[in-house]
C-alpha cells in the first residue's frame, strides 16, 4: 500500500520508520507521528463509519477530540479492546488493528443505508423522547437493533489484565492546555516559584502551534514550542502531564485528569495503562483553546468534507494532503491559512468561497496572488457525491446570508474544508455550573462568571491572535501565582511579537441556505453523531419545544460520544433563528464530565478485586482457614460462616453445631464485636442518656444489655455495657455499627453535651473474645483459667471478671446470646490464637465445636433475641420489639429517642411487631423477606402486612423457626397467615411467641 | 469534591475524609416531654434546605474525629468559612443581607 497523500517533506511524523496497521481486515501504513486518522487519510481512505440512524457514509472530519466521525474499536483481544476511540486521537504503533465502530453489517456496504429512507421515517425527530415515554417494553424491542446499528462498539468481554491506578495532587497552579497560552502560563506561575502542573491531551507540548506556520518574534512555532518546553523540564517543581486529558472540572478546584500511559506503545507495552490524576489546585488556568465551527450545508456530511483548520493540520503536522482538489468555504480570513497550505504543498485550490461580500485582508490578498481563485459573497449549497465529494454546488448569497442571490454552478473538487469561526472550548469551565456567556465580537460562547479560583487565557476567551494568546497565557500565570501568594517575576523572553495579518471582520453565518427550505433541502447536518439536522431542529422548535435543553433531548443532539463538540454551537444558533430569538436568549446546554469518554479501568484504578475494599480479619482468622470453615463478609469483617465436615451440606453443617451446642459445648470467634472504651467522671450520666435503660446502679464486675435509639425513636443498636468502675466502661456495639455508634456518641458529647467529662475510644481491634457456650463451658473456662471462681454464686449471670485465661490477661463476661450457660473471654488480640487453641484444646474431651455465624443466628433466633439491622430496619420501636423492660422512662434526663415514643405515630394501634412465627409445615423454611397475607383468596393485589424478618431451621426443636414484623402482631398469637414464598407459592404458618426454646431461660441460670 | 477546612486540624482536607452531619445551630430542647408532638416534630424532622447560605454540621471522620460548623452555598457550593461547636458564625443570613 503507498501512502498517495503523504507529502515526501513537512511535518512532525517520522518518515524513516514505516508502521503497519489494519483498518476493517485491510494493511496499510504509516510512520511514528501519525494518528490513526492522519495514516488512513494519507493512504487515501475516506470512508471511515456509517452514521448513527441514517447509515450514511462518513469520513474524518477534525483532527482532535471533536471528530464524531472516526471512532473506531481498536485492539481484538476481548480483554484489552477499548470501543469508542477517536481515530484523531488514536497514536499509531506498528500492528495496530482498529475497525469502525459505526456501520453495520460492514462499513463499505452498509444495511440501514440501503433502507436509509425506512430508518429516517422509523425514527424521526424525538424518536428517543417519545419513545421512552411509551411503555418501556417497547424501548425494549427497538433497543437491540438500534444498539446494534448505532455503532457503540464492543465492551471488553474478559477482564483486563492491564494495571491502572491513581494518584492525588496539591498544586498551586494547575495549567489545563499546553498551546502557547498554557505554556506562557505555566512558565510564568513557575518562574514565580509555584507548584506547577501542565496537562495536555496531546502527546506532544504545542497544542495548535505543532501544526502552524507562524515565526514567533522570529523563531519558528515548533520550535520556540521546544524552548518552552525544555524551559518547564528544568524547573523542579513542574510536572509535565502529556497524553493526559482534563476531564472533569468539580468544586474547589479539584480537576481529575485522565492519561494514557501506554496505548500508544500497543497492546504488550505493561505498566500502568491508565493513570487518574485526583488533583486539588490552587489556581486553576484553563488554556483549551477552540474548536474551528463547521458550516452547515446540503450534504455536508459527505466523506471529503471537514474543518478548514484539520486540513492543515493534516498537511502541516502529518504532511497528509486529504486530497487532489480542494474547495474552501470559509466566513472569515483565518481559513485562508489552509487554502495557502494547500497550494504550497503543491495541489489545486480550486476555489475559495468566502459568504462575505468582501475579503480584502492580508490573506485573501495573498492567495489571489498565488492564482487562487476567490468567490465572495458565495457559498457551498450542497456536497456533491456519495461514497465521497466530486464537487461543491455554489451559489452566490444575500448579503445576511439568509437566502441564495443567484444560481448555483459545481465545482469539481474531493475535499469541501469549512470554517464558520471557532467555538472557545468552555466545556470545563462549565462543569462546576458556571453559565458560558455568548460573545457577539468572538461570535462563540466564552466562559461566565465562577466562583472558582481559575483564569482563562487564549482561544478559551476568544483570543486568537498568536502574540495576544502568550501576553493573555503570561498574564493568566502572573495571576495565577499572585493569587495564591507569589511574587511574579517579568518573563523577558515571553514578551514576543507576532507579526499578524490584517483581518476583515469574520460573518455570522450558522446556515447555509438552500433553493428549497430546511425541511426539504438535502440533509445538512448540525451533528454528525447522532444524525441530528437542521431540518429535525425546526422540526422540534415546530412541535413546541423551546428550551434549548428540550430540543437537546427531543432530537438528541449532543447526545453522542463527542458531546457534540462541534454542532452544538450552529444547533444553538439554529433553535433560536427557528424561534425568532437571539442566541444569548436561548442559552446553550450543559456541558457535563467527562470532557471526552474516561475508561471504566481508569475510574476504578487499583480498587477492584481484592482492594476493592478493605478486609479485615480476626487473629483466629487462619485457624478458620485450615479448618475449612466457609466465610461470611459482616460488613468488612470475613467471619466463619459455617464449619463443613467432610461431604456435609451447610444445613448439615449448621444443624450439627446447633445440637453441639445446645448439647455440649461450642465456641465461635466474637471478636469482632465492636468494643468501645469508654471514661469519665461522666461516663456513666453519658450512657444514661444514650441508652433507652437505666445505668446508675451498675456496679463494677457486673454488666447489662442496652438499646440504642435514634431521635425518631427508632432502634439503632443494641449490646452489652460492662462497668470497670464508676467512671470506667466498656460498651460492645454490633460488628456491623462499631463505626456509626462511635460516631453517634461523639456527635452528642461534641454537638450537645460537651460540659460531660468523657471520652471514647474504639479498642475492637485491640481485643479477641472467643465465646465458650452450652452445658460444659463452664467446665470448660475453668480448666483454663485459676483466680476467676466460675461458681454460680461468685459469678453469677451478666457479671463479668478480669483474670488469667490460658496465661493471658483476660476479662470474662457471663452474657448469653444463645441461651445457654456462656462464657465471653475477652483477651488482648495478640493472644487471640493462644486462646481459641488453648479453649479448643480444653474443650476436646466435652466434645467442644467450632461453630459460625449461621449457628449463632439459629440460636439466637431460637431465643428470639434481635439482631439490629436484620429484624430491625430503622422503622421499629422498642414497643414494636416487644422490649418494654428495656426502657427507663423515669431517668431524670429524657433519653435519646424517649420522647419520640410518645408521639401519636409511635402509639399507632395499627404498628408492625415482632412475632414469632411457626410454619404449619415444619420442614418449610421461609424465605426471610417473605410477605404475610391474611386472606390468599383475596384479589391481586393483595393486601401485605408485614414480612419474615429471620428464619431458620431448627435442629434443637425439629421444626422450622421464623421471626417477623406483623400488623398488630402482639394481638394475633395463635392467628394463622400466609406467607409468599420465592417460588410464588404460599406457606401457612401461626404467629407464636418469639421465644422458641427454653422460655423460662432456665438454661443459662445454672 | 469539597475542600473544607477542619478548625482542629488547622488544614484543607477533601470532602471524602468528612462525613456531612445536617443543619448547624438546633440546639436538642431542653424538656423534650413538654413539647408538643408538633414541636418536637419540628425539632426531629424539619430543616431549612435554603438556597444560598447554609450552616451545616461536618465530622472529621477519618482525621480528628471531630464535629465542626461549616457556612457554606448551597449554589455556588462556596464555603465561607468553617468554625468550632459552640460557636457563632461570622457569616450569617442576617450579616448578608445587611452587606
Ligand atoms: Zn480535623
Amino acid at each position: 500500500m503507498t501512502q498517495r497523500n503523504r507529502l515526501p517533506e513537512r511535518g512532525r511524523v517520522d518518515r524513516s520508520r514505516t508502521l503497519r496497521f489494519q483498518f476493517n481486515g485491510r494493511t496499510y501504513t504509516g510512520h511514528p507521528g501519525d494518528t490513526v486518522a492522519s495514516a488512513l487519510l494519507a493512504n487515501g481512505v475516506r470512508l471511515v463509519g456509517r452514521s448513527f440512524k441514517y447509515g450514511r457514509p462518513r469520513g474524518v472530519i477534525a483532527a482532535g477530540p471533536e471528530e464524531p466521525n472516526a471512532i473506531l474499536q481498536v485492539g481484538t483481544d476481548p480483554a484489552t479492546t477499548t470501543p469508542n476511540l477517536r481515530a484523531t486521537q488514536t497514536e499509531l504503533y506498528d500492528g495496530l488493528v482498529c475497525s469502525s465502530t459505526n456501520g453495520w453489517p460492514s462499513t463499505e456496504r452498509d444495511l440501514t443505508s440501503v433502507v436509509g429512507k425506512v430508518g429516517g421515517r422509523m425514527m424521526p425527530p424525538g424518536f428517543y423522547y417519545k419513545t421512552f415515554m411509551w411503555p418501556s417494553s417497547l424501548w425494549m424491542t427497538y433497543e437491540k437493533g438500534i444498539r446494534k446499528a448505532a455503532g457503540l462498539g464492543q465492551s471488553p468481554s474478559q477482564p483486563d489484565p492491564a494495571e491502572y491506578d491513581h494518584m492525588n495532587h496539591h498544586v498551586d497552579v494547575l495549567v489545563v492546555g499546553a498551546g502557547p497560552a498554557g505554556l506562557s502560563a505555566a512558565r510564568t506561575a513557575a518562574r514565580a516559584g509555584a507548584r506547577v502542573m501542565i496537562a495536555d491531551e496531546q502527546p506532544e507540548l504545542g497544542g495548535h502551534l505543532l501544526a502552524s506556520r507562524a515565526t514567533i518574534s522570529g523563531t519558528p512555532a515548533a520550535k520556540w514550542v521546544r524552548r518552552q518546553t525544555d524551559a518547564l523540564a528544568r524547573e523542579p517543581e513542574v510536572t509535565v502531564l502529556r497524553r493526559t486529558t482534563a476531564v472533569g472540572y468539580h468544586d474547589h478546584n479539584f480537576v481529575v485528569l485522565s492519561e494514557r500511559r501506554t496505548d500508544h506503545l500497543g497492546p504488550d507495552a505493561g505498566g500502568v495503562r491508565e493513570r487518574l490524576h485526583r488533583v486539588r489546585a490552587g489556581q486553576v488556568v484553563i488554556a483549551t483553546g477552540a474548536h474551528e465551527r463547521p458550516l452547515v450545508f446540503g450534504n455536508n456530511d459527505r466523506p471529503g468534507v471537514m474543518t478548514a483548520s484539520a486540513v492543515g493540520t493534516y498537511i502541516n503536522r502529518y504532511g497528509v494532503v486529504p486530497g487532489e482538489r480542494l474547495v474552501l468555504m470559509t466566513t472569515n480570513d483565518h481559513a485562508y491559512h489552509t487554502a495557502l497550505d494547500w497550494h504550497n504543498a503543491g495541489r489545486e485550490v480550486v476555489a475559495v468561497v468566502d459568504t462575505r461580500a468582501e475579503a480584502g485582508g492580508d490573506l485573501p490578498t495573498e492567495a489571489r496572488a498565488c492564482g487562487i481563485r476567490v468567490l465572495t459573497g458565495h457559498g457551498v449549497i450542497e456536497a456533491a457525491g456519495g461514497r465521497s465529494v466530486t464537487g461543491a454546488r455554489v451559489a452566490p448569497l444575500s448579503a445576511d446570508g439568509e437566502s441564495l442571490a443567484g444560481t448555483t454552478h459545481e465545482l469539481p473538487c474531493d475535499v469541501i474544508a469549512t470554517s464558520g469561526g471557532w467555538s472557545p472550548v468552555v466545556h470545563l469551565t462549565c462543569h462546576t455550573g458556571d453559565k458560558p456567556v455568548w460573545s457577539e465580537e468572538v461570535l462563540g460562547f466564552v466562559p461566565g462568571e465562577t466562583r472558582q479560583a481559575r483564569v482563562c487565557a487564549g482561544g478559551v476567551n476568544g483570543t486568537y491572535a498568536l502574540e495576544a494568546v502568550i501576553h493573555e497565557g503570561v498574564d493568566a500565570g502572573k495571576r495565577a501565582a499572585t493569587a495564591w501568594g507569589f511574587e511574579a517575576t517579568e518573563m523577558r523572553d515571553l514578551a514576543v511579537s507576532v507579526a499578524e495579518p490584517s483581518q476583515d471582520p469574520s460573518m455570522k453565518l450558522f446556515l447555509v441556505p438552500h433553493h428549497k427550505p430546511v425541511t426539504r433541502a438535502p440533509k445538512q447536518f448540525v451533528d454528525f453523531q447522532t444524525d441530528v439536522t437542521a431540518a429535525a431542529i425546526e422540526v422540534a422548535v415546530r412541535e413546541g419545544y423551546e428550551s434549548i435543553e428540550h430540543v437537546k433531548r427531543y432530537t438528541v443532539m449532543g447526545f453522542g460520544t463527542d458531546q457534540g463538540k462541534l454542532g452544538n454551537v450552529n444547533g444553538v444558533a439554529l433553535t433560536a433563528r427557528a424561534r425568532g430569538k437571539t442566541i444569548p436568549e436561548t442559552g446553550t446546554t450543559v456541558f457535563r464530565p467527562a470532557y471526552t469518554p474516561v475508561t471504566f479501568g481508569a475510574l476504578a484504578g487499583m480498587e477492584r478485586g481484592g482492594l476493592l475494599d478493605p478486609a479485615r480479619f480476626t487473629p483466629m482468622h487462619l485457624w478458620h482457614v485450615r479448618q475449612g470453615a466457609a466465610f461470611e463478609d459482616v460488613g468488612q469483617w470475613k467471619r466463619p460462616w459455617y464449619y463443613p465436615r467432610h461431604g456435609e451440606s451447610m444445613q448439615q453443617a449448621v444443624n450439627r453445631e446447633c445440637l453441639a451446642v445446645r448439647q455440649r459445648v461450642g465456641m465461635l470467634d466474637a471478636s469482632t464485636l465492636g468494643k468501645i472504651d469508654i471514661q469519665g467522671s461522666d461516663a456513666r450520666e453519658f450512657l444514661n442518656r444514650v441508652y433507652t435503660n437505666a445505668w446508675m446502679k451498675l456496679q463494677p464486675g457486673r454488666c447489662r444489655y442496652g438499646l440504642m435509639l435514634k431521635e425518631d425513636g427508632m432502634v439503632f443498636d443494641d449490646g452489652v455495657t460492662a462497668c470497670v468502675d464508676d467512671e470506667h466502661f466498656i460498651m460492645t456495639t454490633t460488628t456491623g455499627n462499631a463505626g456509626p455508634v462511635l460516631e453517634w456518641l461523639e456527635r452528642w458529647h461534641q454537638t450537645e453535651w460537651p460540659e460531660l467529662d468523657v471520652c471514647f475510644t474504639s479498642i475492637t481491634d485491640q481485643w479477641a473474645t472467643v465465646t465458650v457456650t452450652g452445658p460444659e463451658s463452664r467446665n470448660v473456662v475453668a480448666k483454663l483459667c485459676d483466680d476467676i471462681d466460675f461458681s454460680r454464686e461468685a459469678f453469677p449471670f451478666m457479671a463479668w471478671r478480669e483474670g488469667t485465661v490460658a496465661g493471658a490477661l483476660a476479662r470474662v463476661f457471663r452474657i448469653s446470646f444463645t441461651g445457654e450457660l456462656t462464657y465471653e473471654i475477652n483477651v488482648p488480640a495478640d493472644y487471640g490464637m493462644h486462646l481459641w487453641e488453648a479453649v479448643y484444646a480444653a474443650g476436646e474431651p466435652y466434645g467442644i465445636t467450632p461453630y459460625g455465624t449461621e449457628t449463632m443466628h439459629v440460636l439466637r433466633a431460637e431465643k428470639g433475641f434481635i439482631i439490629v439491622g436484620q429484624d430491625t430496619d430503622g422503622s421499629v420501636t422498642p414497643e414494636d420489639l416487644g422490649m418494654h423492660w428495656a426502657l427507663k422512662r423515669e431517668k431524670p434526663f429524657s433519653f435519646l429517642g424517649q420522647r419520640s415514643l410518645d408521639r401519636s405515630d409511635s402509639r399507632r394501634r395499627d404498628r408492625e411487631q415482632f412475632v414469632g412465627i411457626r410454619p404449619l409445615n415444619g420442614e418449610a423454611v421461609l424465605p426471610e423477606g417473605a410477605q404475610a397475607v391474611e386472606n390468599p383468596s383475596n384479589p391481586v393485589p393483595k393486601r401485605t402486612i408485614g414480612h419474615v424478618t429471620s428464619s431458620y431451621y431448627s435442629a434443637a426443636l425439629g421444626h422450622s423457626i421464623a421471626l417477623g414484623l406483623i400488623e398488630r402482631g402482639h394481638d394475633r398469637q395463635r392467628e394463622r397467615l400466609h406467607f409468599m414464598t420465592s417460588d410464588g407459592r404460599l406457606e401457612e404458618a401461626e404467629l407464636c411467641s418469639t421465644v422458641f426454646y427454653d422460655p423460662d431461660g432456665a438454661r443459662q441460670n445454672v | 469534591m469539597l475542600n473544607i477546612y477542619c478548625p482542629h486540624c488547622g488544614e484543607h482536607r477533601s470532602e471524602e475524609e468528612f462525613h456531612y452531619a445536617g443543619e448547624a445551630h438546633i440546639p436538642r430542647p431542653e424538656n423534650p416531654a413538654e413539647l408538643s408532638d408538633e414541636a418536637w416534630g419540628d425539632y426531629l424532622f424539619f430543616r431549612r434546605n435554603p438556597r444560598g447560605l447554609h450552616h451545616e454540621q461536618w465530622y472529621h471522620a477519618t482525621g480528628c474525629r471531630r464535629f465542626f460548623n461549616v457556612a457554606r452555598d448551597t449554589v455556588t457550593y462556596e464555603i465561607h468559612e468553617s468554625y468550632p461547636m459552640g460557636a457563632r458564625p461570622s457569616v450569617s443570613r442576617d450579616s448578608e443581607e445587611a452587606a
